[in-house]
């Protein structure tokens, strides 16, 4: 059997709004094992947003468990919550989220700086490799200005690799590219998680699913659907299919 | 290491800014500066004025008559006859905490070598006078005691009154001069000694023993006032009241009448102009303080600013593991090091702005060390203070909010 890398149980997050309480999640239950390739889904207030902060440790559920790598996050504060942060969990967001004027490496490095028992020169080292992973060894001493939209996501995605995390955390992370470069992320995303990676993809984009193992549809804070997908397209045809434009 | 990290991460940030933190630092550089350069200056001019009195004799102590009133006129010191002969032996021989006594009798007149002549003054004094007043013979000798006594016709002069009488360069040891028609043998020439802090030129004189002026020139058989030097500056008030004992004593005072006679020290003199020059200083400083305090506000204006203007940073380093207190330092460090930075500057300009004044102005000044530490450490204490709510602000921030802000 496959080790759980993340298992929640009957997860509910409310939210006060002035006298109203907004119920984001009403009791939502999965458990992801090491090495899935998870698509969430859903319209927007369908409670993904809250799904990811709450699968990211950047915020808190209401009630229900979950556990990271075993770890329940429910008695952390916020200093632990950071460094579940720090040590198991890799952001990839929509926006890239690049600090600007800073190098490709320095941007990649910067989870590390924030883990005192990583030492300058592991800290380079990791930082070329994740750079290398995701094929971009030859723009180390770029700035973000200097890259494409997709460089750019590359980086984010090497940062979030740096860690060596449990499980990759992705936030509409294709949604500010166009098709091709979106299948030569998804295509990275596939590949990665060929090499063994756990990764959670939060999008509203129904056709990046079939790309993945497994999909999970929340309606109004419940999981509608939850099923493995058995037809996996692979992002490599698609994009070898898409005729080339230039 | 973490820290280290965070000083590496407020560095990057600073430098990545370079215009905008030297910006916000000029604010601190002026106030620090500001600061060093006033408290020079008025450092400098107490300490000018302190050496001036000093050279008159900071412990000297003079008794002079009371002007009392007779028939409701307030008379003329000069005119009281209340201070004798007697009453200089007395406090000669009784005083404990005086070093020098001596008699002062003077008068103005014409001084007169062959063709030349000048205006001057003369004093009746006897040989303690070049002590009290912490004054040098150049040429020659002060008189005797043996002269004193005698009442002898020799004096030592002043250096205005060389150069006015004696205009060929020649040395006036062993000439003879007049004053108002009396011969006297000039036997000692004083060293230059300048212009007193109210602007009076001190060489424009001539000694004599008070024997030989009160007899030969003023015809009077009082005393004018009586000088003397106590022990040390310290004691001065000290020996202001044995005086005035003894003078109580001598005059047959009853505690409570009004006394013919006042004693006065100089440490009232340098109490006064200390007060007036530290008044002054204050004021100074004052002003300066405000530069810095309104450099320490622009500080924390930027990075009040900084803060809003990096808040996706700041959501996306709480993203990757950022602890709160780790947002807190490096905006606080960051903070810091600008102050610092700046403090730094502002001690050198302020040092180059204190050497400038005393070059080009010929102000007296002087630069204290613990000016320099005090604005240093003002200026860091600014820092931490005025970037402690920016960064507060920051460290708070929620990291889904922030990742969002636009």
């Amino acid at each position: 059997m496959k080790k759980i890398a993340i298992q929640i149980d009957d997860l509910k997050r409310e939210f006060r709004m002035g006298d109203e309480i907004v119920h984001a999640l009403r009791g939502v239950s999965f458990t992801i094992e090491e090495g899935e390739f998870v698509t969430i889904m859903g319209t927007s207030g369908s409670g993904k947003s809250t799904m990811l902060n709450t699968l990211g440790c950047l915020d808190q559920p209401t009630s229900g468990s979950y556990k990271i790598d075993g770890v329940s996050v429910k008695e952390l504060d916020k200093n632990q919550l950071a460094k579940i942060r720090n040590e198991k969990i890799g952001f990839v967001f929509q926006s890239y989220n690049l600090l600007p004027r800073t190098t490709a490496l320095e941007n990649v490095e910067l989870p590390l700086l924030y883990n005192s028992s990583v030492s300058t020169e592991e800290r380079r080292e990791r930082a070329l490799e994740a750079l290398d992973k995701v094929g971009l060894s030859e723009r180390l001493h770029h700035t973000p200005s200097q890259l494409s939209g997709g460089q750019q996501q590359r980086v984010a995605i090497a940062r979030s690799l740096v860690n060596n995390p449990i499980v990759l955390l992705a936030d509409e992370a294709t949604g500010n590219l166009d098709t091709r470069t979106s299948y030569e992320i998804i295509a990275l995303f596939q590949e990665l998680n060929r090499q063994g990676k756990t990764i959670i993809f939060v999008t509203h984009e129904p056709d990046i699913a079939s790309f993945s193992t497994r999909t999970i549809v929340l309606k109004d804070g419940q999981i509608i659907k939850d099923e493995k997908n058995t037809n996996i397209k692979d992002a490599k045809e698609e994009l070898a299919a898409i005729p080339n434009e230039d | 290491m973490r820290i280290l990290n965070l000083l590496k991460i407020s560095f990057k940030a600073i430098i990545l800014n370079k215009v905008r933190a030297l910006l916000t630092m000029l604010g601190v550089i002026i106030g620090v500066a500001s600061v060093i350069a006033m408290l020079a200056i008025g450092e400098g001019s107490k300490q000018s004025i302190k050496t001036q009195i000093s050279n008159m004799g900071s412990n000297m102590i003079t008794i002079r008559p009371y002007a009392e009133r007779k028939a409701g006129v307030r008379l003329d010191r000069s005119e009281m006859q209340s201070l004798t002969l007697d009453d200089y032996e007395k406090i000669a021989s009784e005083a404990s905490l005086l070093t020098y006594v001596s008699p002062q009798v003077d008068g103005n007149g014409q001084v007169i070598n062959g063709a030349e002549n000048w205006p001057s003054s003369i004093y009746g004094v006897n040989t303690d006078y070049l002590a009290i007043k912490v004054w040098e013979i150049e040429n020659g000798s002060m008189f005797t005691d043996a002269e004193v006594a005698s009442a002898a016709k020799v004096a030592v002069i002043g250096q205005t009154v060389v150069e006015n009488v004696f205009t060929n360069g020649e040395d006036p040891v062993g000439k003879m001069i007049r004053f108002n028609n009396i011969p006297f043998m000039v036997i000692g020439v004083l060293a230059e000694k300048g212009e007193n802090t109210f602007g009076q030129d001190q060489d424009d004189v001539v000694l004599a023993p008070y024997t030989t002026v009160q007899k030969r020139i003023l015809a009077i058989d009082y005393l004018q006032s009586i000088i003397a030097s106590a022990v040390s500056e310290d004691q001065s008030a000290d020996a202001v009241t044995e005086v005035t004992k003894i003078m109580d004593e001598a005059h047959g005072l009853q505690s409570g009448a009004t006394a013919d006679y006042e004693v006065r020290s100089m440490e009232e003199l340098i109490s006064t102009f200390s007060a007036t020059s530290e008044m002054l200083t204050v004021l100074l400083v004052a002003i300066a303080s405000i530069s810095l305090l309104i450099g320490g506000i622009g500080i924390m204006n930027i990075m009040y600013v900084s803060v809003k203007e990096r808040t996706r940073e700041i959501g996306l380093r709480l993203a990757v593991g950022a602890k709160g207190a780790d947002i807190l330092m490096q905006f606080l460090i960051e903070a810091i090091l600008i102050s610092i930075t700046g403090g730094i500057i502002g001690v050198v300009l302020g040092l180059s702005t204190t050497f400038i004044i005393e070059t080009v102005l010929h102000w007296p000044t002087s630069v204290t060390a613990s000016s320099i530490i005090i604005s240093f450490a003002v200026c860091a204490v600014t820092g931490i203070f005025f970037g402690w709510y920016p960064a507060r602000k920051a460290a708070a921030l929620d990291p889904i909010a922030a990742m969002r802000y636009e």
